[in-house]
């Protein structure tokens, strides 16, 4: 069982609290009635599936219910950092090298 | 008298203090503190089980967890029978009762045993290549014959009255394994204060201490001083000391799993205790002195009863008080076979001889057992022994070859050296490497954790408990404790484990066929793992599936590095080339009882009952599970079947009115100044019209554009909407909206509150539903004009807050009853004594689908699967055609979703009205194509409408709007039925009846 920082919180808490909520950064097209059907097809089923560092959406559903992000390496499982919903995607990761 | 091989002056324990016991049926008597092997072993038994695949007889191999052949079950009652328990771990108590397994008629005469002569059919491999056509067989022959004959224990038939309890802790250090090593971990981090849990998984700390007679500690034997550490350390406040508990898996961020034997050892547990306890520990540090197992040799026959390793018959001396024999023999390749020779001699066993396949070994334990007058046959190999249910002689040859010299034993001890025991380390992710000393030890961590003592490497007391000392401090260190106090404790007398070998001895080679055995559990052999190679597997990986070595719960404990050396020889490879197997929790059997602990029966999930339930119970409602819900289903009468009440209960609603237990609903309030702008964007429909007091049905679709959820949305005021969802999506309609408001919409100034609790439901449909609810009402003006179709008000029903709904899921005139939860049953019971007076009826969730369906209303999740969007059922009504965004509205306008053809909701008449489809049956436009026909659609609901006097249909179908009045098919086994497409609406095509 992994334990998850939720950056609202400001602590770590058991996964069971938490719900994974897919891949982050994919933001809903403000202009969406009128995008084509290449751009929705990015928008929607398009997904990295990495093998390493992922950035991903979770859920603290059993604590403040507040959607946060994540950056996770799908090899060890590891969480690298996690970080409020509508920030940035961070340019620097610690620990990790490139 | 607790055995002939007791020996009077050796051993812990008190002799006076005697448990009688059975094996196979027969009495014999132990000593409390025996375990079942030590005790059988008092009584000269040996031959205690049949080996899995050939049916040989099999001893004990070990004293411990790692013990392979000695598995029997253990029965206090016809329930409580468990198969394949190490009779090396079990505690012996008065009264147990053990059988040995997998033989048949008896122990020593096992018709099973034909195995062993037919074994060239049953080489490695074998399951693989020899049942592989015809397929049919598999089902009918193989298996059920493979499954009965393979595989040792039998389960218990009957379900297990034993109750286990679980149990999450936190902690700073947790030291795994309690010899000396553990204990000097656990003394250095508990004097710092920090928080300490230490465990092993002997009924006493210790570890090797048990056997190591030559180890002292602090002025006292090195037993002696590990039973005074566990006094000091029970005592602290800061430390648990976990003894019957197995850390059995090691999982990310130091989340250790252990069990503890709570009562296995107790005569009588009584019914106030577990039987065991899974604790779920997290761990700042994690220190792992998880010792070493010693290896056998592999030679030819080295399973034979009597033949075990050295350092367990010196644990049953030295321990136990129990000799394995009266003249024994000792085939080593390093010293510490020594020690236990020297130890039995002085007990008074004569010791036949030592064969030692290294040349001129020499050293202190090599002089003492020449002191000892202990004769050493060095630079040769036993490369076979005599003796069928038990070792009657050792083969003695020069390890190159030569004469033969038989020696008369009743017991072997062998000894090729000790292995790591890194298993908890692997589990943690941790990348063992292979040292000069030919083994292989942590190297990369993970984890914070460490390994200390003989599971890291590290030879001699001194040096393991220095270096577990030193790491006790550290991790106590690292998680806030105070300088540790610095009095390591003094080691006085040392034992040292020297190397030994891998892979197969003088004997055993590749030319030889005889069966030499790398893994007892398994069967394989050391020609199974060669022909593994002949036959091209290459990884370590392939061999262990291709041969079995190391599978089941041997866990590569003993075998993993004799089968390694052996396939790696094959190869020509190097050993870390050909690399180790991957060890995997658990680290030994774990009972499903202690993983699953109070989460059975009733406990196994969470039950939701509505307010009403104790009502609809006393009125003989029959229950249906939706999702956790308890919701009443129907509720018959004297002799009525489940299709007689819901004819009634479907009659009465039209005719007079019915009650409905609707609390299950899920309910959300959405509120704030941009609730409306809200509802525009996560509804199809249109919302910011919508007046306060009125209601709308209202789609809720994925941004895919397939129908996601429905429901009933009342405006009680400008900035405030009570949403109403399925009961099965109440949760993920509530993460939906949370997930959009947080994340997409996040300048909306709205709350949501899920409402489903609070708010209790009661639906009250039929014609007589408003002369039922007004008597009751309060603030309420219901008549037509002020209270039409689809508005929503708020005001007291028997004196209590209620918002009361106009609105109808039957096509009746209806109404939904809010009541907050706490008063549901009053109001319900207020409102069935009205209802009394005009003959309602309280109807289930069976008449609810039969009525809704008479009306062609969907029900999301039945009707629709993830794939249907609101044109396919029927519903481009309910979407806003002006509207610019909404979730989904991107969807809908794809191409699939636009093209012609699609599947489409329909109604489907039987052409005999007698006939009630299936749902989920198929529906075919020709009977008479050939199988597999082109299926263009299927039943969605079916039921016997008993208003409408005939069975009713819904349907998706291909094109179906465009085939109204064709008929149809739907095959059946047993014949073919003819339909008609229909529209949906069944009963009252007007829908003059919500107003009448
Ligand atoms: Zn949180």
């Amino acid at each position: 069982m992994l334990l998850i920082r939720c950056p609202y919180c400001e602590e770590e808490r058991p996964e069971l609290e938490f719900r994974n909520a897919g891949e982050a950064h994919i933001a809903r097209p403000t202009d969406i009635a009128a995008i084509s059907d290449d751009d929705f097809e990015k928008f929607f089923f398009i997904r990295q599936n990495p093998k390493g560092i992922i950035y991903e959406r979770w859920r603290h559903v059993h604590g403040c219910a507040r959607f946060f992000n994540a950056v996770r390496d799908t090899v060890s499982d590891k969480f690298v950092m996690t970080y409020k919903a509508g920030e940035p995607k961070p340019s620097k990761l610690p620990g990790v090298s490139k | 008298m607790s055995g002939a091989f007791r020996i009077g002056n050796a051993g812990r324990l008190t002799p006076a203090r005697t448990a009688r016991f059975t094996f196979d049926g027969k009495a014999y008597t132990g000593v409390e503190g025996d375990t079942l092997a030590s005790a059988l072993l008092a009584n000269g038994v040996h031959l205690v089980g049949r080996s899995f695949k050939y049916h040989r007889p099999r001893g004990f191999l070990s004293a411990g967890a790692e013990e392979p052949n000695a598995l029997v079950e253990i029965a206090r009652d016809s329930a409580r029978k468990t198969p394949n328990v190490r009779a090396t771990v079990q505690e012996l108590y008065d009264g147990l009762s053990a059988k040995s397994q997998n033989r048949w008629p008896s122990l020593s005469f096992d018709v099973g045993a034909v195995n062993d002569v037919a074994s060239p059919f049953f080489s490695a491999g074998f399951y693989y290549k020899t049942f592989m056509w015809p397929k049919s067989a598999w089902k009918n022959i193989y298996e059920p014959n493979i499954r009965s004959a393979a595989g040792l224990g039998v389960a218990p038939d009957q379900p297990d009255p034993d109750h286990y309890s679980s149990r999450f802790a936190h902690c700073d250090v947790l030291i795994v394994g309690g010899g000396a090593a553990g204990l000097a971990a656990a003394l250095a981090a508990a004097e710092t204060g920090v928080r300490v849990i230490v465990a092993d998984e002997q009924a006493e700390f210790g570890g090797a201490l048990r056997f190591e007679s030559g180890a002292g500690i602090e002025g006292q034997d090195g037993w002696a001083w590990a039973q005074g550490v566990v006094a000091k350390l029970k005592s602290m406040g800061n430390v648990r000391v976990l003894p019957r508990t197995t850390a059995f898996g090691y999982y990310a961020q130091n989340f250790v799993a252990l069990v503890e034997r709570v009562s296995e050892h107790l005569a009588d547990p009584g019914h106030d205790v577990p039987r065991e306890r899974l604790w779920q520990v997290r761990a700042k540090r994690v220190v792992l002195a998880t010792g070493a197992i010693e290896r056998h040799m592999v030679f030819a026959d080295n399973d034979r009863p009597g033949v075990m390793l050295a350092s367990a018959a010196r644990t049953y001396l030295n321990h136990y008080g129990v000799a394995v024999g009266r003249n024994v023999g000792v085939y080593t390749a390093n010293d510490s076979a020594y020690a236990a020779a020297i130890d039995l001699k002085k007990a008074g066993v004569n010791v036949a001889a030592i064969v030692d396949l290294r040349d001129n070994p020499s050293g202190a334990l090599i002089d003492q057992a020449r002191a000892a007058g202990i004769e050493i046959h060095d630079g040769r190999a036993v490369t076979r022994v005599g003796g069928k249910l038990r070792v009657s002689s050792m083969i003695v040859q020069p390890k190159n070859g030569g004469g033969e010299r038989t020696i008369a034993i009743d017991a072997l001890l062998m000894s090729a050296g000790w292995t790591p025991s890194v298993h908890l380390f692997s589990q943690s992710r941790g990348k063992v490497a292979f040292n000069e000393d030919k083994r292989f030890v942590p190297g990369t961590y993970a984890q914070d954790c460490v390994s200390v003592g003989a599971c890291n490497g590290t030879d001699g007391l001194a040096a393991s408990m220095d270096e577990a000392y030193a790491a006790g401090a550290k991790a106590a260190k690292e998680t806030g404790g105070k300088a540790a106090k610095a009095n390591k404790p003094k080691v006085d007398a040392d034992e040292v484990w020297s190397r030994g070998m891998l892979g197969s001895a003088p004997g055993a080679g590749p030319d030889a066929t005889v069966k030499a055995f790398v893994d007892f559990q398994n069967d394989v052999t050391a020609k199974d793992i060669r022909q593994a190679v002949r036959e091209g597997m290459r990884s370590i990986e392939h061999v262990k599936r291709f041969t079995t070595n190391g599978m089941a719960t041997d866990q590569g404990k003993t075998s993993n590095m004799h089968g390694l050396a052996i396939a790696a020889d094959m190869l020509s490879k190097p050993i870390p080339e050909v690399g180790l197997t991957t060890f995997r929790a658990p680290y030994t059997p774990v009972t499903f009882g202690a993983i699953i602990s109070h989460a059975r029966g009733p406990l196994f999930d969470p039950t939701r009952r509505t307010p009403m339930h104790g009502w609809a119970e006393k009125h003989g409602a029959v229950f249906e599970d939706v999702g956790q819900w308890k919701r009443a289903w129907y509720f018959p009468r004297a002799g009525e079947d489940m299709h007689a009440a819901v004819d009634r209960e479907c009659v009465a609603v039209r005719k007079t009115a019915g009650l409905f237990d609707a609390s299950t609903l899920g309910k959300i309030e959405v509120v704030g100044p941009d609730a409306a702008k809200f509802m525009e964007l996560l509804y199809t429909n249109p919302w910011e019209k919508l007046e306060v007091g009125r209601c709308r049905y209202g789609i809720m679709l994925r941004e895919d554009g397939f129908i996601y959820d429905d429901g009933v949305v009342g405006r009680l005021a400008a900035d405030r909407f009570h949403v109403t969802t399925t009961t099965g999506g109440a949760a993920r309609v509530m993460n939906h909206m949370e997930d959009y408001l947080q994340t997409e919409f996040p300048q909306l100034n709205v709350w949501l509150t899920s409402i489903s609790e609070q708010w209790a439901v009661i639906a009250v449909q039929g014609p007589k539903s408003r002369e039922i609810i007004a008597p009751l009402v309060e603030g309420i003006d219901m008549s037509d004009e002020a209270m039409p179709h689809m508005s929503v008000r708020e005001g007291k029903i028997c004196g209590v807050p209620t918002r009361l709904f106009r609105m109808s899921f039957t096509g009746d005139r209806g109404f939904e009853v809010n009541v907050p939860a706490d008063y549901g049953q009053a109001v319900w019971e207020a409102l069935w004594a009205e209802g009394q007076k005009h003959d309602a009826a309280a109807y289930g969730t069976e008449a609810m689908h039969v009525l809704r369906a008479e009306k062609g209303y969907i029900i999301v999740g039945q009707d629709t699967d993830g794939t249907v969007t609101p044109n396919d059922a029927g519903l481009d009504w309910a979407v806003g055609k002006k509207k610019t965004d909404f979730v989904g509205i991107r969807g809908l306008t794809r191409p699939d979703l636009v093209a012609k053809g699609r599947k489409q909701l329909v109604g489907l008449r039987t052409k005999d009205p007698k006939i009630v489809l299936e749902e989920g049956a198929q529906v075919v436009d020709n009977p008479n194509q050939p199988i597999p026909m082109k299926m263009i659609g299927h039943v969605t609901s079916s039921y016997w409408s008993e208003n409408c006097g005939r069975s009713i249909a819904l349907a998706l179908v291909a094109g179906g709007r465009d085939r109204m009045g064709e008929t149809l098919y739907v095959p059946m086994p047993d014949k073919v039925i003819e339909v008609e497409v229909t529209g949906m609406v069944f009963f009252d095509e007007k829908g003059e009846r919500l107003n009448g």
